[in-house]
């Protein structure tokens, strides 16, 4: 029962690092960017969240409702402003400009917070806990995470094939140049997708902001979860990112059990042999 | 009356490489035009500079009087024009459907809707949700000639539709075209088939190395005229 109970912790933080890859994903499929700055941005959004809960006094759930915009925002400005220039043939351009944009959203942040480290209050909810079964507890707040998360998930993939701007990120992301004969203008639909991606980031900001204490410089480590489940999830797949984000919480949480010091290696570990056993992930849909 | 499209002098590069010089065309209204010429001669560069996928360095196109050289392809489509592109390049990650209902992106007015399509070409509608690339050649191209109607454009665009597909299919293509133009829509198809082109259009032009070698009516032109304009004899 214990056990259960570990690998039930497990999947409910799986949830979470769902929600991290999840906007990694979605840029990767949509334009073949990889955003290095990613982790940082989730890092900005718990900051947005903090001002807003500060400023106006409301709890870090109701602050998603001007934190999701304004990141979404951002996103626009960003990828129409900076990142479309980068995009080409060639894939080190983005690299280069996002992990310079990592340097500068860290240190940018650093310099009008301090490294102090921050904890978004969620009340009360953050306590309560049901039991599920006999001795196996659920707290209502990482349940609540999880059920958003595959909400989101789910969101995404009806956005992407039941809508029209899906078709269009999807017919966009096979080929730019024919898109254009559509009627499509790609600079807007890649910040389309970028505004997205921070939307989705935003919100998985506001979950990190309550669940663990964050200061500027966590962004990278996330970043890694998040490439983690994208790849053990297979690249293009929305589900399988959340699959990925399951396994990945999962492997922590057995490795803490094991020894609290194992709790990242025992997912690292678990990443590696999924990437030297099956490169491609469990349930790829993009062919690189 | 002003002829519909005017393409006045227009050179096109690709990089250094100078791929049309000075080339003139007009289409009018209603009208069907060939363009034929040997690989490299510059026609798919035409169509793609009319579409504006490419920008010409010099000289001016003008649709319906107004200016459109230059503008950018996702605008030239609201125009009114629009293009088949050479190898069908239909999206391999959307279905047959999703294919036709993103050529309507622009929501022009006009006759064509999903429905008229799948009456003109009845394959695609038992094939509508199968993915794009499950398609056969002939399969594929009518989908891409689909999805540019789906645009509802005043002048369509074809660039190659026979290369690759079978005689027999292309005979079936070519025979739905005057439903195509039913409505008063203007062509201008690129062909190898030079047979096809003379047979379904009213005018021809010829390009060579970048150049109009030739230009007149198709009854008017003679095998020996069109072997000396193709090949620059």
């Amino acid at each position: 029962m214990q056990w259960f109970n570990i690998v039930l912790q497990g999947v409910l933080i799986g949830g979470l690092y769902a929600m991290f890859a999840a906007g990694l994903s979605l840029i990767f499929g949509v334009m073949r960017l990889v955003n290095i700055a990613h982790g940082d941005l989730i890092v900005l959004a718990a900051y947005v969240s903090l001002v807003v809960t500060q400023a106006m006094g409301v709890d870090p759930l109701t602050s998603l409702l001007l934190v999701v915009p304004v990141m979404a925002v951002i996103g626009y400005a960003l990828q129409r402003g900076l990142l479309n220039r980068t995009l080409g043939d060639d894939l080190l351009p983005p690299l280069l400009v996002t992990f310079g944009l990592s340097i500068i959203i860290q240190n940018g942040l650093l310099e009008l917070f301090t490294a102090d480290s921050r904890r978004l209050q969620a009340g009360a909810i953050e306590v309560q806990a049901f039991e599920l079964l006999q001795g196996v507890w659920i707290g209502v707040l990482p349940l609540l995470q999880f059920a958003i998360a595959v909400a989101v998930i789910a969101g995404l993939q009806i956005l992407f094939y039941r809508t029209a701007l899906g078709r269009a990120f999807r017919a966009t992301s096979d080929d730019p140049s024919v898109a254009q004969l559509m009627g499509l203008d790609t600079r807007h639909v890649f910040a389309m997708a970028m505004a997205l991606s921070l939307a989705v980031i935003a919100i998985a900001g506001v979950f990190l902001a309550v669940r663990t204490n964050f200061d500027p410089a966590i962004g990278p480590a996330r970043l890694i979860f998040g490439f983690e489940a994208v790849i053990i999830g297979g690249l293009g797949s929305m589900w399988g990112t959340l699959a990925g984000g399951i396994i990945l919480g999962v492997s922590q949480a057995i490795g803490a059990q094991i020894d609290p010091g194992w709790q990242l290696l025992a997912g690292h570990i678990v990443f590696l042999a999924i990437l030297a056993a099956r490169p491609q992930g469990f349930f790829p849909k993009v062919s690189g | 009356m002003p002829d519909l499209l005017e393409v006045k002098a227009i050179d096109a590069f690709y990089g250094d490489f100078q791929a049309l010089f000075g080339v003139s065309l007009s289409v009018e209204a209603g009208q069907i035009i060939a363009v034929i010429g040997a690989n490299g001669a510059g026609k798919s560069t035409l169509l793609k500079t009319i579409a504006g996928l490419m920008r010409p360095r010099q000289g001016e196109i003008l649709f319906e009087g107004m200016p459109v050289t230059g503008t950018p392809a996702f605008d030239v489509v609201s125009r009114g024009i629009a293009l088949v592109p050479e190898g069908r390049r239909l999206f391999p990650s959307l279905t047959v459907e999703e294919n036709l209902l993103i050529g309507g992106q622009s929501h022009r007015p006009g006759p064509w809707t999903i429905a008229r399509i799948y009456e003109l070409f009845p394959m695609l509608a038992e094939r509508r949700h199968l993915p794009a690339p499950a398609l056969s050649g002939g399969q594929q191209q009518m989908a891409a000639i689909g999805r540019a109607l789906m645009a509802n454009p005043q002048l369509l665009l074809c660039d190659e539709i026979s290369l690759g597909l079978a005689p027999i299919v292309v005979r079936d293509i070519y025979a739905q075209l005057p439903q195509i133009v039913a409505e008063g829509l203007s062509l201008i198809i690129v062909e190898q088939d030079i047979a096809q082109a003379l047979r379904a259009a009213s005018r021809v032009y010829c390009l060579q190395e970048g150049r109009v070698a030739l230009n007149g009516p198709a009854r008017e032109l003679t095998r020996e005229m069109i072997s000396a304009a193709y090949f620059g004899v």
